[in-house]
């Protein structure tokens, strides 16, 4: 099954992969990046479908996608 | 039999710059330089190279600045006004390093003026007219061979000094016809390699050009850069002196002030009044060293322009009260004749 | 499992400079990955504006420089004029575009240079804090209409394609928007179909891009997109505006 990597310390906290990804299995995470973001982090249910939502809308293209 | 040909001023600075292998012109109408982007449409296109006329002469510098950056000699002709619209896309070569020769046919100024000769503009050219710091070299000819000659090395210097390179001359000079050589010899330049280019990083790394200096101090270091430059430029210095060594005056022009002035010495000289000249071709870098030497023995200097008085201040900033420095000035368009020149020297003896 | 999306080799590890949830991340993506999909990384010169895109040349793999503000079409056309068989294509913001560079923009696209337009509408200055832009919709409020821009004295907002498709040397304008998977997608086909015009010769192509500025509009990432949904979209209608390729 599909799963993403996101590189917590290059993402900014936008929040947009965590509206783009239709089965939400993205949430912003509690802890702090080296630069005071929180960033998303992937809770790795099996429902994700690889469909690259996520990374469409990641402005720093921090997400990669695995299918 | 040498080829010679009855050309325009601002026609023989086309010609030269073909000759030079200028690959792109870019213009707009303004007079007194309308007939050389007329020339210029016909001939670059014949020659398969470019031309456009564009929209504006900030778009014009702006396509200098692009063919540039490709390695190619690009240059754009304007007069007074529409210089003074290219100053910030000069600035930005200058700071991007980019060479490009760039021909002022001065008209009177400020302002709309009017559309015969003049020499207003040689603060704006030799200080760099528009923001920070930085300088173009000047090149200052007062004849039409040697604006053909010029344009040529014009082109030369530009690529030795990855900077523009600005000729002045002004509505009489670009519209007068005088005999062209077209082999006349022509000083040729030692020119370090296009290393710098940008047409796509096939065979390297990627590379950008830009004028932005944002880290700490990078700016700061960039200027002291561009400062080497600017002083090696005088090396390159051109400067013309006539009867000098016995003169009990000297008078100091370029361009077409130079021929009146040459005009005068001779009338002078046959009252018996002991008239040199110097005329600096370079106007950025200035002959410092000719007239340093000339108040060894002359102690009196009549700069004579057509404006409100600007090489003057050069001049006096290097004699430096050494000797006297007098002015003569006609500005708005006012061309002086060789008489009133004459008057001014028995008057100043 | 195969890894199937990840930063294209025409993009940088740089880490931006752009805010969170702006829209020219996305955008310097789609233009960098449809770069090495048409392969001519190799021989692209892009000409950033003055604007928050003007580091570009630090996030795309590729030969950049940087136009003064407002002249990238110029720039743009002299090198394309002496390098036909370069790829060659602006990166501008409205400001840049259609402010101080409408003279450029009109009469690159009328000489019908072949040359691609990538123009960025946020509706905003971004790099200088928020002031008023040719786009900025009636009522919006800047830092320089902070009452809302009312149209009696700053006029209404630029539909950029719509003005240049009467244009005879304009080949080819479509207007998308960066809000969400879908739309980012049709982005990218809009920008791939613009470069090909380019390489297939046949003229100006523009792709104007509606994006988001959540830092100079006060509205985080995820109401930004609101915005654009709501107000920027029904002024700037998205869709092919003109195709003679």
């Amino acid at each position: 099954m599909s799963r993403i990597t996101i590189d917590k310390e290059k993402c900014k906290g936008c929040g947009l992969c965590v509206l783009a990804c239709p089965k939400n299995l993205i949430v912003m995470s509690d802890e702090f990046n080296k630069k005071g973001y929180h960033p998303a982090s992937f809770s790795s249910g099996e429902d994700c479908t690889g469909c690259g939502f996520c990374f469409q809308v990641c402005p720093d293209v921090v997400i990669e996608v695995f299918k | 039999m040498a080829k010679r040909v009855l050309m325009k001023g601002n026609i023989a600075i086309g010609e030269g710059a073909i000759k030079a292998n200028c690959k792109a012109y870019f213009g707009y109408p303004i007079t007194p330089q309308n007939d050389l982007t007329a020339h210029m449409s016909k001939r670059m296109v014949e020659l398969d190279r470019v031309f456009i006329q564009s929209e504006s002469e900030i778009a014009a510098i702006n396509m200098v600045f692009g063919a540039a950056l490709t390695g190619a000699r690009a240059m754009t002709s304007s007069s007074s006004p529409g210089i003074s619209l290219k100053q910030e896309g000069i600035s930005y070569m200058a700071g991007c390093e980019l060479p490009g020769v760039i021909l002022n046919v001065q008209r009177g100024g400020p302002g709309l003026g009017n559309i015969s000769g003049a020499q207003g503009d040689y603060f704006q050219a030799t200080r760099g007219g528009g923001h920070g710091d930085y300088r173009t070299l000047v090149l200052a000819p007062d004849s039409v061979q040697e604006m053909y000659d010029l344009v040529q090395e014009a082109f030369d210097l530009a690529d030795k000094y990855r900077n523009p390179v600005v000729i002045l001359i002004d509505g009489v000079l670009g519209q007068m016809m005088e005999p062209v050589d077209l082999e006349h010899d022509v000083k040729k330049y030692k020119l370090p390699p296009k290393d710098w280019i940008l047409d796509g990083c096939k065979t390297r790394e990627p590379r950008s050009i830009q004028s932005l200096y944002m880290k700490e101090g990078a700016l700061e270091e960039h200027n002291w850069k561009l400062h080497e430059k600017y002083k090696k430029m005088k090396q390159d210095i051109k400067c013309e002196t006539q009867h000098v060594d016995d003169a009990e005056i000297v008078l100091v022009a370029f361009g077409i002030s130079a021929r009146v002035c040459k005009s005068a010495m001779q009338l002078a000289r046959k009252e018996g009044i002991k008239v040199g000249l110097i005329r600096p071709i370079t106007l950025f870098p200035f002959p410092e060293e000719e007239i340093l030497k000339a108040t060894e023995h002359v102690k009196k200097f009549l700069v004579v322009e057509m404006n409100l008085g600007q090489m003057v201040e050069d001049v006096k900033l290097i004699i430096n009260s050494k000797a006297d420095v007098h002015f003569y000035g006609r500005p708005g368009g006012g061309l002086s004749s060789q008489e009133e020149i004459v008057n001014e020297i028995s008057r100043i003896l | 499992m195969k890894k199937i999306l990840f930063k294209t080799e025409a993009l940088k590890d740089t880490v931006m400079s752009y805010c969170p949830g702006c829209g020219h991340g996305v955008i310097h993506r789609l233009v960098a990955e449809t770069i090495d999909e048409l392969g001519i990384r190799e021989k692209t010169i892009g000409i950033a504006p003055v604007g928050c895109a003007v580091f570009a040349y630090d996030y795309w793999n590729f030969d950049v420089t940087e136009a003064a503000h407002g002249r990238p079409p110029a720039v743009a056309t002299g090198i394309k004029r002496v390098l036909p068989d370069r790829v060659v294509f602006t990166y501008q913001g409205d400001g840049d575009l259609i402010a101080i560079g409408t003279a450029e923009t009109i009469h690159a696209a009328n000489r019908g240079e072949n040359i691609t337009v990538i123009f960025v509408n946020n509706c905003v200055y971004g790099m200088t804090g928020g002031q008023m832009a040719p786009t900025t919709l009636i009522g919006q409020k800047t830092t320089t209409t902070p009452f809302g821009r009312d149209e009696k004295i700053a006029g209404y907002p630029i539909r950029v394609c719509e003005l240049l498709s009467s244009l005879g040397g304009v080949t080819y304008l479509e207007r998308v928007a960066v809000t969400d998977a879908k739309n980012i997608i049709k982005a990218k086909r809009a920008i791939k179909k613009a470069f090909q015009v380019q390489l297939d010769k046949k003229g100006f192509s523009l792709v104007e891009v509606l994006s988001s500025c959540p830092t100079d509009w006060g509205l985080n990432p995820q109401e930004a997109i609101e915005y654009i949904e709501k107000n920027m979209i029904p002024y700037f209608p998205l869709g092919v505006v003109k195709d003679k390729s």
